[in-house]
């Protein structure tokens, strides 16, 4: 059994430029090109330690080994869309040897070569619009806690027909309050979402919905409400962030992300509205 | 220069600038948008989720991992099925 394995980054069109010096991928080694069959695939060799199926699938579920992997693996895909536009291939593709990659850009050399030219000279860019309903609570609604920097020193000038803070009904009467801002928050946020989405889509030539980011994963405030990826000709991508970012800018219950350029990840599936495939590995392989 | 996004190399002021090849537009907002590092909820949503399979490879792909012990299976967007309406109203505008 070989002590090396390769692992593929991406597929690129033939006649790479030769990659940054100095770049290396995952497990610290040095991406190179690999040509044939009209295409380049763009690998390293790494450790059968490390990436065999076994101790591969023990590492995957190591979150810090994941991550470290999933940046290396990026580092290596970011290089090339700075240069060309590259067909990412999904973390920890691992081939035996040089020979089972070129296999691999054989028997799936139509298809590749059709994606590449369907994507070339795009990148990615990926939009989020988040709802900070907390945001429009605060700002409508100070008065109503009583903690709030207004509030009445010591028990004075209270209104009696607004009952003691402690009270139930003042209690009920905030409650559905906050819930009702919080609900015309997020109608808002809604509708500056839509008009976003609809602008930035039509500056895209084509757009992936991922679903909305668990905020237990991402650690981001608001509510995530569109998790979106637009397909963009690099002349365009300028333009494309600046109208994301007017966009957004105006409705402060809406929160605007930007994330990008990226390969284009969401867009080598041709399925349309759907950026993935269902069952992995085996439903690529072409007929 | 019309524009260029904050955080960009500051460029010299002075006589009218030459014209020189205009720098690669999507060159230009890298650095603006990619001020910070990627957050990795981003990335291994690419990642995990979409890029090509290739057929003949060793790995049975990411599918084939449990993430159980992460917890990212139940968390990551892109490994689930289905992407709802993002609007409460259903409808994608």
């Amino acid at each position: 059994m070989n002590a090396e394995l390769r692992y593929a980054y991406a597929v690129a069109p033939p006649g790479l430029p030769p990659l940054p010096e100095g770049l290396r991928g995952v497990a610290g080694t040095v991406p190179r090109a690999l040509e044939h069959a009209g295409l380049t695939a763009v690998v390293g060799t790494v450790p059968a330690d490390d990436f065999a199926e076994q101790p591969l699938r023990a590492h995957l579920e190591d979150l810090d080994w994941l991550a470290e992997t999933a940046r290396a693996h990026q580092a290596v895909v970011d290089a090339l869309t700075e240069v060309t536009t590259p067909l990412p291939l999904r973390l920890a593709t691992v081939h035996h040897d040089d020979d089972s990659v070129r296999r691999s850009l054989e028997a799936d050399r139509e298809e590749l070569a059709g994606t590449l030219d369907r994507l070339a000279g795009r990148v990615e860019w990926g939009v989020k619009v988040y709802a900070e309903t907390d945001r429009a609570q605060r700002r409508a609604a100070p008065a109503a806690s009583p903690s709030a920097a207004g509030a009445a020193p010591e028990g004075g000038a209270r209104s009696p027909a607004d009952a003691a803070p402690g009270s139930g009904r003042a209690y009920l009467r905030r409650r559905m309050r906050a819930v009702s801002d919080r609900e015309s928050a997020l109608d808002e946020a809604e509708n500056t979402g839509r008009t976003l989405h609809a602008a930035l889509a039509a500056y895209a030539e084509d757009v992936r919905l991922h679903p909305p980011q668990d905020p237990r994963l991402s650690g981001a405030s608001g509510q995530n409400l569109l998790n979106a990826a637009y397909l963009v000709p690099r002349e365009g991508a300028g333009r494309f962030v600046e109208r994301a970012e007017q966009l957004g800018a105006h409705d402060p219950v809406v929160r605007v992300e930007v994330t990008g350029p990226w390969a284009p990840y969401s867009f080598v599936a041709p399925a349309s509205g759907r950026g993935r495939h269902a069952g992995g590995a085996a439903a690529e392989a072409s007929s | 220069m019309t524009g260029g996004p904050a955080g960009s190399e500051p460029r010299q002021a002075g006589p009218a600038p030459v014209p020189e090849p205009r720098p690669d537009p999507v060159e230009e907002y890298r650095d603006a948008v990619r001020g910070r590092e990627v957050s990795l909820v981003d990335l291994l949503d690419r990642l995990l989720g979409t890029g090509v399979v290739v057929s003949g490879s060793l790995t049975l792909g990411i599918a084939g991992v449990d993430l159980v012990r992460v917890d990212l299976r139940a968390l990551l967007s892109s490994v689930n099925d289905g992407v709802p309406s993002p609007w409460r109203g259903g409808g994608l505008l």
